[in-house]
């Protein structure tokens, strides 16, 4: 019965997952378009509704290009390890508190690993994978420099990233990210905690999904399409969805640490069920997580990129100083408090 | 009974079943009308030039270096952090003498010149002889 009710919830989130990861490339195409003043994709349905499917149907009918000097086994494993990787991260985030449905009562969050941040901070590692094993396997020249360049660029930003969790930690005390999130309870978010440290892991989330600011390893006007040149058809379009699901987990992820996860401030003092309480709680974090995802996009449409010295400067010696002076500060202050 | 990795074993397989679906569905109803001169590698539509796999940039493996030392610091920080209320003082104390080792070796990185990715350009030696004075012809453009 266990087996079967993890096995429902998995179908079940993966399912919604894929179809929010669908929407939120409309969401960026509608949005940028709002951004330059054009109109974006409105033909396909109500409102452009059902572009993703329209994409979809279009990226399965085309050819498939890979070049003969291709390393073939590679190229056709990365985008499957980039894809994958990037949707397993959201199975221990939680996304709800219990809830009690047909006489059983269901955790709102597929896996409670007692090593939450940890196991977070390994798949984000393993994603580097996807990247550098396409640019090198695809065998050009721009695609080569492109996962290069991201392997060196996710390299640098996990070390800000993984110090700025760790005042999180300190916090809550615990690794796991149910902890985390009850530690939050009422207005205690850690954004208020910790903002040096928000600032630092958002910044850092930015470089590891390679979004805008730090988009150098897609950099169009140098690089074509950075490492996946050489994709296309239904590859290609697992690299593309899997730069959404990345930045839809990031912000998940960040929801979790920082905005107080599921927790929806006040919600008690209306005298809801505790059924319901559950289902607006599950609203206000796929609210919280959309209203970051679009912060993702707003910051894509309106920033330049950075020179690669920039990056690189920026992350060893800004964001890695600062972020250690974070965990001092963190950790003087508990001290005084206690 | 299932273990919570094992229920993350089973995301990880329907996701990579998902994928691994896609792409078998696309290989079945796609066309597949190759021919040589679509299978050789993109290079703005030239021919390409030689091998992609070359020697790149030594400043890569630097930085690979560097980030593998502060990974291992910031493992070592994990079961700190975790557990650091409890220890108070000690834990606090131990951990800046942890730190300021490491600082040691992040400032000898930093004058180094390792953090720096735009190196100034290498200073190739120059005669000053006199005699030796090679004059480069001068070219006046048309």
């Amino acid at each position: 019965m266990e087996l079967l009710i993890s096995v429902i919830k998995i179908v079940v989130v993966m399912g919604v997952m894929l179809g929010i990861v669908a929407y939120v490339v409309l969401l960026e195409r509608r949005l940028s378009a709002a951004i330059q003043n054009r109109i974006g994709p409105n033909r396909v349905g109500w409102q452009g509704l059902l572009q993703p499917i329209a994409d979809v149907v279009k990226l399965v009918f085309k050819e498939d290009i890979v070049p003969l000097k291709s390393n073939r086994f590679i190229h056709d494993l990365a985008p499957i390890i980039s894809l994958a990787v990037a949707l397993t991260t959201f199975a221990v985030v939680p996304f709800g508190d219990k809830i009690n449905l047909f006489g059983y009562d269901i955790k709102l969050q597929i896996a409670d690993v007692n090593i939450g941040i940890l196991f977070i901070l390994a798949l984000t590692s393993l994603g580097v994978y996807g990247l550098t094993l396409s640019g090198w396997s695809s065998n050009s020249k721009y695609a080569l420099l492109g996962g290069v360049r991201s392997s060196a660029q996710m390299i640098s930003y996990e070390l800000s990233m993984g110090l700025a969790v760790l005042g999180v930690v300190m916090i809550a005390g615990s690794l796991q990210l149910d902890t985390i999130v009850e530690a939050q309870a009422g207005w205690k978010w850690n954004i208020i905690l910790q903002p040096i440290g928000f600032i630092t892991f958002v910044t850092a989330a930015f470089a590891e999904t390679n979004r805008l600011p730090f988009d150098l390893p897609e950099a169009e006007p140098e690089l074509v399409a950075g490492y996946h040149t050489e994709y296309s058809g239904m590859k290609f379009a697992a690299y593309y969805l899997s730069e959404y699901a990345n930045m839809f987990v990031s912000s998940a992820i960040i929801t979790t640490l920082y905005l107080g996860g599921w927790q929806v401030p006040f919600v008690h003092s209306f005298g809801f069920s505790d059924f319901w309480i559950g289902i607006i709680q599950v609203f206000g974090f796929l609210t919280k997580v959309i209203l970051f995802v679009s912060f993702f996009i707003i910051i894509r449409w309106t920033i330049p990129r950075f020179r690669y010295d920039q990056l690189m400067n920026l992350g060893w010696k800004f964001m890695l100083p600062v972020s250690i002076l974070n965990l001092l500060i963190t950790g003087l202050v508990i001290l005084l408090l206690s | 009974m299932l273990t919570d990795f094992g229920k993350v074993f089973i995301f990880f397989l329907i996701g990579g079943l998902f994928v691994a679906a896609g792409l078998i569905a696309a290989w079945v109803i796609r066309p597949k009308r190759w021919y040589p001169s679509k299978l050789s590698t993109y290079e703005c539509g030239e021919i390409p030039v030689g091998d992609a796999i070359v020697k790149f940039n030594i400043r890569f493996y630097v930085i690979a270096l560097i980030f593998l030392i502060f990974d291992v610091e910031v493992v070592f920080l994990f079961p700190w952090a975790v557990v650091f209320k409890n220890l108070g003082m000690f834990a606090f104390i131990e951990m800046l003498v942890f730190l300021s080792i490491l600082f040691v070796g992040y400032a000898y990185v930093w004058v180094k010149g390792d953090l720096e990715w735009d190196k100034p350009a290498p200073q190739l030696p120059s005669i000053n002889s006199k005699q030796l004075k090679i004059s480069t012809p001068q070219t006046t453009p048309d």
